[in-house]
């Protein structure tokens, strides 16, 4: 069986759609994160399979970016959860309702 | 000397700024002696330039001081000429002897160095206007007047009606300033400067009769509210809410001639006018005649003395207007000093009799008060125009002018002789009812002479009011040579006959000897004639001339203001608060949206997200 770029992007749809969900179902921030980058790294395996199946590198830059972004986005989210931790000893992010409109 | 003649303008500015800024450290009475050293020290500095003049009949010089709006090639420039030689020496000779004056009269005053201040900067302000050598500059000084004139009238602001009078003169100034700038647009269009040399010299081949006569009618509009003529004279009589040495300085002696001023130097453009110069003449006398029948039933001291500026004021408008510019500035110069004196006189009386100025409540003070009595009565006799006082000879030769041009002028003539006769009877009832008979005074009015600083100035003008009439009389034409090389251009009134000045000198003297006797007769009684039947009490409201513009101008013009007042409310207010409820209510409207959950808001991108796909896919990405 040869693996051909569309296995590659099934997979990486799959792994967009469990983010999704992840995003979606879970209340614990932590693991919301967690299912971000699993979005964001999905997207990042796209990135790269259409960047060799069509032989332009900008896609693997592309991803480089997305993965310093990440790193970046990372460092301040969780920062800003254990912040929250230190406040009120759960993560639970229906209970941070304090800036709604 | 002359190139310093800067300063006559410079000094008095100092005055103002140091007093305006240092006054209140400076303080009474040395701010007073302060701002009284600068005029006089513009006196001397002119004094020299003035001999200069008249001894070499030397050629009048502009002063470049620096270039002020090059794009249109003014200059601050200053012409020292005759005429504005005569009015330096006016204003800077009897300005001094009123700041003199005010150092007695304002004492204890809360804010005497700001009124000292005040003077100063309108003495600064009329020289702008004298000396300038173009029309920008002259404006400049002429809304500079004014606005000291404001300041002045208003100078007790805590009393309401001094407030609105201030408020009204600046006002009805503001009519008159409006047609003395659009005559500025019209000369700049015409000859593309505003310079009175070139103006006056190349007017002759540039403008057109009709120009002309727009130019001339417009200036009229100007002098008219700065001289208080019909219609624009109803400023004046409520301004003497000012301090008395302000009715004295600005609105009697100096700043009110500004208009008779501005017009005889446009002397040049009258000339090529002569309907503008009938249409003058004419609003000279009916003002002439108006003011000095109101003057008859005034009972308040400074009314009385504000109309008979208004009427004298209307004699110089007919001078101008009969082309007999000599004589106008004549009369304005022993004008000036007679009505000052008058006006300081009057001040002196208020003062001795703590602040009455109703007429019929004073009576007798001649023996209480003879420094001022005696001064008051040769200014009388003065504006009566009895021989031989000043104002006889000034007077005389207006009317001897304008009965010299024939004509619709003898009517003029005619009713300038009867205001002769109103004028002796207004002002012997004045002098009478002050000083003659039997004291009528409140209780506790206990008069005294005034302190020398006020009766001074009273002697040293009382002392030209009686001679000042042999600059200028048939004999001896001093005054008119003097001016001779200000009105060069100008065609000069060819000389009457000896027979005809003498005998309408004898019929005005005749007239005005009827006034006075008349007046002396019916005042002089123990028992004041009641003067409040109809006529009297029209007269003394001034004929309802300001209920009429209250009812006409300024009524309509409140109900404009109003309405305007209202669509701001409405309209302008509206739109601007309908768009501010407008994004206000959207804000309300989404505010649900921000519920601060933050899973809904990723299903919110979730499924927009899928949306967004749906749609371009659908679309083929091309929309």
């Amino acid at each position: 069986m040869i693996l051909t770029a569309s296995w590659f992007m099934i997979l990486a749809a799959a792994l967009f759609s469990i983010g999704v969900a992840g995003v979606l179902i879970r209340r614990n921030a932590l693991v919301m994160f967690m299912s971000i980058e699993l979005m964001l790294n999905s997207v990042n395996l796209t990135f790269v399979t259409v960047s060799k199946e069509l032989g332009l590198i900008e896609g693997q830059v592309a991803a480089m970016f997305v993965m310093v972004v990440a790193a970046a986005e990372v460092t301040v989210g969780l920062a800003i959860i254990v912040a929250v931790f230190r406040r009120r000893t759960s993560a639970n992010v229906d209970e941070l309702a304090e800036l709604k409109g | 000397m002359t190139d310093l003649i800067w300063l006559v303008v410079a000094l008095p500015l100092v005055g103002a700024v140091v007093n305006l800024l240092f006054g209140k450290r400076i303080g009474e009475p040395v701010a007073g002696w302060f701002a009284f050293g600068t005029v006089a020290a513009a006196f001397l500095v002119a004094v020299e330039p003035v001999l200069t003049l008249a001894r070499n009949s030397a050629e009048p010089s502009t002063h470049y001081l620096f270039s002020w709006i090059p794009i249109l090639g003014v200059d601050a420039e200053l012409l020292w000429d005759p005429l504005a030689a005569v009015l330096t020496m006016v204003v800077t000779g009897v300005g001094a002897l009123i700041h003199l004056y005010s150092i007695g009269y304002m004492k204890g005053d809360e804010r005497f160095p700001r009124f000292f201040a005040y003077l100063n900067l309108f003495i600064a302000s009329m020289m702008i206007l004298v000396l300038a050598a173009n029309y920008a500059v002259m404006f400049v000084g002429w809304e500079l007047v004014g606005l000291s004139s404001y300041l002045l009238i208003s100078f007790w602001f805590t009393k309401p009606s001094a407030a609105a009078a201030g408020k009204k003169a600046f006002v009805v100034n503001r009519i008159g300033d409006w047609g003395f700038l659009v005559a500025l647009m019209l000369i700049f269009a015409a000859f593309g400067t505003f310079d009175f040399e070139t103006v006056f010299a190349t007017a002759e081949g540039t403008l057109s009769v009709g120009m002309a006569t727009a130019i001339t009618l417009l200036l009229f509009v100007g002098a008219a509210g700065k001289s208080a003529q019909i219609p624009l004279y109803v400023w004046l009589p409520d301004a003497m809410e000012g301090p008395t040495p302000v009715s004295a300085l600005i609105h009697a002696a100096t700043m009110v001639t500004a208009g008779v001023f501005m017009m005889a130097r446009s002397a040049v453009l009258f000339e090529m006018a002569p309907v503008t110069g009938g249409i003058v003449a004419t609003v000279g006398v009916a003002t002439a005649l108006l003011a000095a029948v109101i003057a008859i039933a005034q009972t308040d001291i400074k009314r009385v003395l504000a109309y008979s500026t208004i009427s004298q004021l209307g004699y110089m408008v007919l001078a101008i207007g009969a082309g007999a510019y000599t004589a106008g500035i004549f009369h304005l110069t022993t004008h000036a000093f007679f009505k000052a004196l008058l006006f300081l006189g009057a001040g002196s009386v208020i003062h001795a009799m703590s602040g009455e100025q109703d007429m019929r409540k004073m009576g007798g003070l001649r023996k209480k008060m003879p420094i001022t009595f005696i001064t008051m009565a040769a200014a009388w006799l003065a504006i009566s125009g009895v021989f031989p006082f000043s104002g006889f000879w000034s007077k005389d030769e207006i009317l001897i002018a304008t009965f010299h041009n024939g004509g619709f002028w003898y009517i003029l003539w005619a009713v300038g002789m009867f205001v002769a006769l109103l004028t002796a009877f207004y002002m012997t009832r004045l002098i009478v009812l002050t000083f003659m008979g039997s004291p009528r005074w409140s209780e506790g009015v206990h008069p005294h002479e005034s302190p020398s600083s006020m009766t001074i100035p009273l002697i040293v003008l009382a002392f030209f009011t009686t001679t000042a009439g042999v600059f200028n009389t048939p004999f001896r034409l001093v005054f008119e040579n003097f001016l001779r090389s200000s009105f060069e251009h100008v065609a000069h009134i060819t000389e009457s006959e000896w027979a005809l000045i003498v005998g309408l000198a004898a019929l005005t003297l005749v007239l005005v000897f009827v006034g006075i006797v008349f007046a002396w007769r019916r005042y002089s009684t123990d028992e004041l004639p009641l003067e409040e039947d109809g006529w009297w009490s029209r007269a003394l409201a001034g004929f309802g001339v300001d209920d009429f513009y209250g009812r006409v101008i300024v009524a309509p013009g409140k109900q404009i203001a109003n309405a305007a007042s209202s669509a701001d409310a409405t309209v302008i207010d509206g739109i601007a608060h309908g768009v501010a409820e407008g994004v206000r209510s959207a804000g309300t409207g989404l505010r649900p949206a921000q519920s601060g959950n933050v899973r809904g808001y990723a299903a919110m991108i979730a499924v927009a997200s899928v949306l967004l796909i749906v749609v371009m896919v659908a679309f083929g990405g091309g929309f």
